[in-house]
């Protein structure tokens, strides 16, 4: 039974202006803008791009202000912007491979054609706090060297090149590209929605999910094959233009993950791969993606589907940060009536359990 | 084609000599907003007004949207949804006849408006040349400049793997 509840609505009102106060904090301090948010939280930006599915930093940006930094609430407050704007359509698949790089490694090749390139990156730090950040501080302007204009084609390609590892499924002619947000989900799915639903999916919930293959439940053997980081162009067939204009470009993380090798009687043995995209720069994300991609292909790869890893059902449905905090956070919103409608119903059951277990000498007495 | 197959059928060659053209003016164009869609509204804006610009108007005002954002499988295989990205357009008409489309990432209708200007301009024969040289040029010199400097620091990040001698000399 619902029944309406009034009330409350002054101390809503003032709550709210409380948080807006609570979010702006010691006025004394300078307040933070977009701009310092974008330029030197950066990494937090690409993540709510990320899992909010929309790629724009200042509003990104905007979200990481409003939620106090809560990148949950800020993904929340970004996939709510996002249904408020016509969609145009859909670009034209973006060339990873022509990717201009700013970080790019295998650790499964030295020598790959373009070379390893470590460009920004926490790897080899040692996760020393840096006192003098706290002060501000000016960096020495970064070394450059000569680039290369060498291309530097994704290692899957070229261990593709011999054979040794499974190419990238095709799409069939006339295929449509499956879309969560426009149809609900239905098991099972294709691989191209479960990379969607992956690639928005909780970072936190993937990292564990990879990690449990690792562990052991559902090992699948992976090496990384290719992490690559950079600026892609993006282009996007507008029907009123009459060819696919170029909107400008993005930054993108990719990560190949190679595989433990699958073959039959009829099929030379190969590496088997997982795949990982993100917006910005989303290591942890897209090799945790990969790993996951790889281990919900199970199915497909004829391999025993045992572990929480596999089961596509339970990652897709549960990858979902704006869907998981909605259904846990519900529960602190009033839940009155349901809760008296128990209530009511635990009384009576102990009542029911004190007549059933009281002295027979009360059971006389009462009767 | 082959020249004797043109001179056998000239009618079919003139049609093709049009195809030609409208190859190069539609890659012209491409080209152009490449460019435009990597500088800020505030750069062409400065550039326009280095030309008298003939009498235009708002075909379609600017407007915010979505486009999704495509991958592909394993980077080479079958499209994949990424997620979306914020884009606005907008197209403007010449006096003249010209429709110029304006298409960029991100929610400034002001610059989607601009570059739908230029793709008019790039079009018309009084304007196409001035629009590639005051405009164009400077813009694409100044990205690639830039991209320069980015692909500079990255090099310098380029790992050199040498192989340690072992044992004694």
């Amino acid at each position: 039974m619902y029944v309406a509840v009034k009330g409350g609505e002054r101390a809503i009102e003032n709550a709210h202006l409380l948080l807006a106060n609570a979010r702006r904090g010691d006025p004394s301090v300078p307040e933070v803008t977009l701009d310092q948010i974008s330029e030197q939280l950066g990494l937090a930006v690409d993540r709510v791009m990320s899992e909010g599915s929309l790629y724009d930093r200042e509003l990104a940006a905007l979200a990481i202000k409003q939620a106090r930094g809560d990148l949950i609430e800020a993904i929340f407050l970004v996939r709510a912007f996002r249904a408020t704007l016509p969609r145009f359509g859909a670009s034209e698949p973006v060339d990873t491979g022509a990717m201009r790089v700013q970080r790019r490694v295998s650790s499964t090749f030295k020598d790959i054609p373009g070379g390893q390139i470590l460009g920004p990156t926490f790897d080899y730090t040692h996760r020393l706090l840096d006192p003098s950040l706290a002060k501000g501080v000016v960096p020495e302007a970064p070394v450059t060297a000569e680039a290369s204009t060498a291309p530097t084609p994704r290692v899957t390609d070229i261990l593709g090149r011999d054979g040794l590892i499974e190419s990238s499924p095709q799409a069939e002619d006339g295929a449509s590209v499956g879309d969560l947000t426009r149809e609900p989900l239905n098991f099972p799915a294709d691989r191209d929605l479960r990379l969607q639903n992956l690639a928005r999916g909780d970072e936190g919930f993937l990292l564990a999910m990879g990690y449990s293959t690792q562990r052991g439940y559902g090992r699948n053997h992976p090496f990384a094959g290719e992490i690559r980081f950079g600026e892609v162009d993006v282009e996007f067939f507008a029907e009123d233009v009459g060819f696919a204009v170029p909107l400008g470009s993005i930054e993108l993380t990719e990560c190949q993950m190679v595989n433990q090798f699958k073959g039959s009687a009829t099929e030379a043995p190969c590496f088997t791969r997982g795949y990982g995209l993100a917006f910005g720069q989303s290591e942890r994300k897209t090799m945790s993606m990969a790993l996951v991609d790889r281990a919900l292909r199970a199915r497909e790869l004829g391999e025993e589907v045992r572990a929480p890893a596999q089961d596509e059902e339970f990652v897709m449905s549960h990858s979902d940060n704006v869907q998981a905090t909605g259904f846990v956070e519900h529960l602190k919103l009033p839940h009155y009536v349901d809760f008296q409608s128990e209530l009511g119903l635990l009384r009576k059951l102990r009542q029911e359990f004190a007549e059933a277990n009281a002295p027979d000498a009360m059971k006389e007495a009462a009767e | 084609m082959k020249l004797s197959i043109i001179i056998d059928n000239l009618e079919s060659a003139s049609s093709v000599d049009l195809v030609t053209q409208q190859n190069n003016q539609q890659a012209q164009r491409k080209a152009a907003m490449a460019v435009l869609a990597h500088a800020e509204a505030g750069e062409i804006a400065a550039r326009l007004r280095a030309l008298a610009l003939p009498a235009h108007q708002n075909l379609r005002e600017g407007e915010n949207g979505l486009v999704m954002l495509r991958g592909r499988v394993g980077g080479d295989g079958a499209p994949f949804n990424l997620g979306e990205a914020t884009v606005s357009r907008a197209a403007v008409r010449l006096a003249s006849g010209e429709v110029g489309f304006g298409y960029t990432l991100g929610r400034d209708s002001e610059k989607a408006r601009l570059i739908a200007l230029c793709d008019a301009l790039v079009q018309s024969s009084d304007f196409g040349a001035a629009v590639e040289r005051e405009i164009i040029a400077p813009l694409r010199e100044q990205l690639m400049t830039r991209r320069q400097q980015a692909a500079a620091k990255t090099a310098a990040t380029k790992v050199d793997f040498y192989t340690m001698v072992r044992g004694e000399g």
